[in-house]
């Protein structure tokens, strides 16, 4: 690690806390793009309410198409966010400071975006709370709990829940410091939302203890939701999705979408919030080593998927996957999608200068969501369309551009809502990066002065 | 007996920890003053030692809470509709369990972040408190001193003795 710039509490308030306390050109000027995309999106979902799904690409047996594909993409992608901030809170990880907060945030708004896509798929928004809600007493009609169509909603609700009151128990220190130096309107609500909060070694050691425990509760729930969604596939009995090793396969896909980015998300922070002094080469050091291994083990499920069609020799399957490796237009698809998550990035992450290189980290992770929003696709539609033998009903999915619109419209749903979350709350925890200057001390070994940092004993905590 | 706050405002950590053992001098005890500080400090730093808390209970609570809630829910809709599919039996374990599980683990998770509140004594709708120093989230480590009415001016002699850049504040309190 490089030496840490020595920063002072009123220094480290005035950069995390200027978006929050000024508008700025150029925070209006990031909130526009994504906030365009989210218009067209409401508007191709006006239009595909109003008019039905007939508006969309999907026909008999391809009912999941673009919708489920960018669902599971989110859902995905929302994982890196918690599982990295959870295993850095566990294993107590310097480096954690500047990026938990975002990668939380991020989680969050994944899973509300992810949430999104299930109710438009319906066609009738309205009718969804119908598989979800007991609704009818007297016929005592319930949600079928047999159905991974009531496990989803359950275990997303559940981890997004979680993820929703992680990020709020870590921001009332913060919400504190809002408090203390902001004027009219700002100081009324964060002194509402700071709920009195005082930073008394006891509400400090809280804050600790919380950290810990609420990771320990919510990595269970991080690998089981992406689980949970893999078997609306893998209890199916489509070809090539009905497969065990889906759980583990869909989990590490998405570690490796999310992982990426929050790298994507690292780079946008430092440089639209400025944020150089909290978020430095080193970071992205550390996460390009994480993805280099993480990325090799999605490798390693992607052919286990394949040996085992090949391993049964099961004609159906086996169809599925000569579509997915032979056919137009999957067969370009498989390429770029092997090329953007593994072949392009990993060689390049490889070389130290690449990974400290915030620009090229910036892009190759962008890249790798290319490559993983591809999977999703190449995982799902091939096998829906049953283009097997003795099948008489089948169908090519062709993706309209109402469905297409919602989809980039995604991409601007979560950049809207964090930008807009940048704007009213810190990305960076600033208590947590004041806690690290107080922590940190410069040693001298031989002529070499070096940076550490003081932990506290086990022993010595009450807790 | 009324008692009073004084907050003595300290610069820096070890002035901090200087104005604690001043209080202490003064005959004052643990009971008798709080360290507010705008970051997590070394337990121990000013002489505090926070009292252990019960915050292990709620997530256990609150997970066997989320295992009764699912339990009943999931046994009690399929109990409601007894329809047997494929001669499998009414209850199915495999899929209870999954919701089980997820609501385990929301009602554990819930049931912490109140526990957090509740231990830490949150929330205080009348704000930060009586006395308080906004320069406290600006690095300054404040030392509230809540004693009787007649020992507020030793209280405040100690915190000065201790080298506070600021006494502040005295508001009568209940």
């Amino acid at each position: 690690m490089r030496n840490r710039p020595v920063l002072t509490a009123p220094q480290i308030n005035d950069e995390l806390l200027w978006p929050v306390m000024t508008l700025e050109r150029r925070h209006v000027l990031a909130f526009i793009p994504p906030f365009l995309l989210v218009l067209a999106g409401v508007v191709a979902t006006t239009v595909l309410v109003w008019q039905g799904l007939w508006v969309t690409g999907l026909q008999r047996p391809a009912f999941w198409g673009f919708f489920i594909v960018n669902f599971v993409f989110w859902i995905g992608v929302s994982h890196a966010g918690t599982m990295i901030s959870s295993i850095l809170r566990l294993t107590q990880a310097e480096w954690k400071r500047p990026i938990t907060r975002a990668a939380e945030v991020m989680t969050v708004f994944s899973l509300v975006t992810a949430l999104m896509h299930p109710v438009i798929h319906a066609g009738r928004p309205w009718r969804i709370l119908y598989w979800l809600l007991p609704y009818d007493f007297f016929r005592g009609i319930w949600p079928d709990i047999r159905s991974p169509l009531v496990w989803d909603p359950v275990a997303i609700t559940t981890y997004l829940t979680g993820s929703i009151l992680f990020v709020f128990t870590a921001l009332i220190p913060d919400f504190a410091i809002i408090r203390d130096h902001a004027t009219g309107w700002r100081r009324k609500i964060y002194g509402w939302v700071a709920l009195g909060w005082r930073g008394t070694p006891r509400q400090w050691q809280l804050q600790g203890i919380f950290g810990i425990l609420m990771s320990a509760l919510i990595l269970p729930v991080f690998v089981s939701v992406h689980s949970i969604v893999s078997w609306d596939f893998a209890v199916s009995v489509v070809p090539a999705w009905h497969v065990t090793v889906y759980a583990p396969y869909f989990v590490i896909g998405a570690v490796h979408s999310g992982v990426s980015m929050v790298l994507t998300l690292m780079a946008l922070m430092r440089w639209i919030f400025r944020l150089e002094n909290y978020i430095w080469e080193d970071h992205f050091d550390a996460v390009g080593r994480l993805l280099i291994v993480i990325a090799t083990l999605w490798l390693f499920f992607f052919f286990l998927d394949f040996s085992f069609s090949f391993f049964t020799r099961e004609e159906q399957e086996l169809a599925v996957m000569e579509r997915r490796l032979f056919q137009w237009p999957f067969n370009v698809i498989t390429i770029i999608m092997v090329l953007t998550s593994y072949v392009i990035p990993i060689p390049l992450w490889m070389n130290r200068r690449v990974r400290r290189n915030i620009a090229l980290m910036f892009w190759t992770s962008i890249l790798v969501n290319i490559g993983m929003w591809l999977e999703r696709f190449f995982l799902i539609i091939p096998a829906i369309e049953r283009k097997q033998q003795l099948t008489f009903l089948w169908s090519n999915y062709v993706p309209s551009l109402v469905e297409s619109t919602i989809v980039l419209a995604s991409f601007g749903m979560v950049g809207m809502l964090l930008i807009l979350f940048a704007k009213f709350f810190p990305l960076v925890p600033a208590w947590e990066q004041k806690e690290g200057q107080t922590f940190r001390q410069t040693i001298q070994i031989g002529d070499a002065q070096v940076d550490a940092v003081i932990r506290e004993s086990e022993e010595e905590r009450a807790w | 007996m009324a008692r009073q706050n004084v907050l003595g405002v300290y610069a820096d950590a070890d002035s901090a920890a200087a104005g604690a053992r001043s209080l202490r001098a003064a005959g004052f005890t643990g009971e008798d003053y709080e360290v507010l500080t705008g970051n997590p400090y070394p337990e121990g730093a000013f002489g505090d030692h926070p009292k252990r808390n019960k915050l292990f209970v709620f997530p256990i609570a609150g997970g066997l809470t989320g295992f009764s809630l699912a339990l009943l829910f999931t046994a009690g809709t399929q109990a409601a509709f007894p329809l047997v599919t494929g001669g499998k039996p009414i209850l199915a374990i495999p899929a209870m369990m999954i919701i089980m599980y997820e609501m385990s683990l929301l009602f554990a998770m819930i049931f912490t972040v109140m526990g957090v509140i509740f231990e830490s004594r949150l929330p205080r709708f009348s704000g930060a408190g009586p006395v308080y120093d906004p320069r406290i989230t600006l690095g300054y480590i404040g030392l509230l001193a809540t004693v009787e009415e007649e020992r507020i001016p030793a209280a405040r002699q100690a915190l000065q003795d201790g080298g506070a850049a600021d006494v502040v504040g005295e508001t009568t309190t209940a």
